[in-house]
């Protein structure tokens, strides 16, 4: 079973088992707008929770994705680097960044549910 | 650029209502409260543009008019002349010209549209720039002209391949017009001036419009399925791939027009040699540019990956090449070319088509290449 958290900064998690697969929210995407162009991180890559990860740039500007957990890269999307407007059409499906192998799960307590994420964005 | 960002003093255009009402997203622009982008978003807004005809509020730019003294226009042609490199005396009657005004090291204060209405010139000035400007005017050429502000009157630009069509059908005089052509002319019964011009490489309109009236016509030209109202986002990309400048970024006081690669706009008569050589600000310099050459010069870019390289970006000789060469002043990605593009000042000894260079974005060198411009080909009615 998987588990969705959120953070602050608009990324999503999805949680299973140890490892997190990570993206931004559809309120992310509306706010940036049509996305031409995202950089993700390379796998192997070893990610503290807050460090910058990846990028997603529109036409306007260029914003970083934070790393929501500290871990290990697992998988990048590539589909998602080939067609960056995925963001756009499907922010929490197809569009996800990375897959990030939790080093300590109690970073997970801070995040939000989806219920706290709606309020925050309200 | 000064550009207050208080929120509370933000100015509105005419057509402020409008925009809010059509869902624009509205930012603090020029010390205005303009919309970055509609519901349709800028991508689509750009290629609309393109495909169609684009309705920009450009409102928030300055509107003068120079009005001779002696009433003979020639008169305040010549006093213009003082304060720009270019040959303002020979823009004929309902013709257009683009200008800058310069400073006394040969830089840049501010680029400009002047137009010979016949009795009067009437000038379009950047928003963030205009009242500068306007003491600028007062402050050289009182003696000759009466300055008037026409700070009662809205600016539409109506862009793009179907604006003629959209045009004609409110304004009898729009479609025998030509590129740069300029003049009073009616437009749905309302008093107006119009110029075949604009900001985006494609064949369009500027119309400068009663503030009273400017929602209806702006409302009426929307009627037409052909427009769909743009954003300053988009009035952005479709200006960096025409290769067209932005005051602040691309130019300004410490850019001489023949380092900002601007020398076409440049008359022969006003430079050495010709009849009325110099007798602009910063003469000595722009000429000796023109003369001995500059050594840096402003180039197109485009890039070999996808990444967007934007403004600021440092530029470098090599992938490994200690000191930057030079700065991108202009950058993003271009939604018709579906590929970055940016525009910034390198070496002349860099500056030649094909030249290869690097941009460091994310502390990573991306291999560019110096390339021409406009990017995309302007569709200008000549």
């Amino acid at each position: 079973m998987t588990t969705t958290l959120y953070t602050s900064d608009h990324e999503w998690l999805a949680i299973d088992g140890d490892v997190a697969t990570v993206g931004i929210t559809d309120y992310a995407q509306q706010q940036l707008g049509d996305v031409v162009f995202v950089e993700l991180p390379k796998v192997g890559r070893a990610l503290k929770k807050a460090e910058a990860a990846a990028v997603v740039e529109s036409v306007k500007a260029a914003s970083d994705v934070y790393a929501p957990v500290t871990g290990e890269v697992v998988e990048t999307n590539e589909a998602l680097a080939a067609e960056p407007a995925l963001v756009n059409s499907d922010a929490q499906g197809k569009a996800w960044f990375f897959k990030i192998k939790l080093a300590d799960r109690s970073e997970l307590g801070s995040l939000m549910d989806e219920a706290a994420y709606k309020a925050h964005t309200a | 650029m000064p550009v207050p960002d208080d929120q509370k003093s933000l100015r509105h255009t005419p057509l402020h209502a409008l925009h809010v009402s059509l869902g624009g997203k509205m930012v603090p622009f020029a010390g205005y409260d303009m919309p970055v982008q509609y519901p349709a978003g800028v991508l689509k807004e750009h290629l609309h543009t393109r495909a169609a005809a684009g309705l920009f509020d450009v409102s928030h730019m300055g509107q003068l008019a120079l009005r001779p003294k002696s009433g003979k226009v020639e008169d305040a042609a010549r006093a213009l002349e003082r304060l720009v490199p270019q040959d303002i005396v020979a823009i004929a009657p309902g013709r257009q010209r683009y200008a800058q005004f310069t400073n006394a090291k040969g830089g840049i204060l501010d680029d400009l549209m002047v137009a010979n209405f016949g009795d009067h010139l009437f000038l379009v000035v950047n928003a963030a720039c205009k009242e500068a400007d306007e003491a600028h005017l007062r402050a050289h050429l009182a003696d000759d002209c009466v300055i008037d502000s026409l700070a009662d009157r809205a600016l539409i630009a109506l862009q793009g391949p179907k604006a003629e069509a959209a045009l004609a059908t409110l304004c009898a005089g729009a479609s025998s017009m030509t590129f740069m052509d300029a003049g009073p002319q009616e437009v749905a019964g309302i008093k107006c001036f119009v110029s075949r011009s604009g900001y985006t490489g494609e064949d369009g309109f500027e119309i400068s419009v009663p503030a009273a009236d400017a929602e209806r016509l702006a409302r009426t030209l929307l009627d037409n399925p052909d427009v769909l109202p743009i954003g300053l986002g988009a009035r952005d990309s479709l200006r960096l791939e025409a290769g067209l400048c932005l005051y602040g970024h691309d130019i300004d006081t410490a850019t001489t027009p023949v380092e900002a690669a601007l020398e076409w706009s440049v008359q022969k008569s006003r430079r050495s040699g010709g009849a009325r050589a110099g007798g602009f600000p910063g003469a000595e310099k722009i000429l000796a540019h023109f003369d001995q050459g500059a050594s840096r010069r402003r180039v197109g870019l485009r890039a070999e990956g996808r990444a967007p390289v934007r403004e600021g970006a440092l530029l470098f000789a090599g992938q490994a090449a200690g000191e930057p060469i030079g700065k991108v002043t202009s950058g993003g990605f271009g939604p018709s070319l579906n590929a970055p593009v940016a525009m910034g000042y390198v070496p002349v000894s860099l500056s030649a088509l094909g030249a290869k260079l690097f941009a460091e974005v994310r502390g990573q060198r991306l291999a560019m290449q110096v390339s021409a411009m406009p990017f995309v080909k302007n569709t200008y009615k000549r």
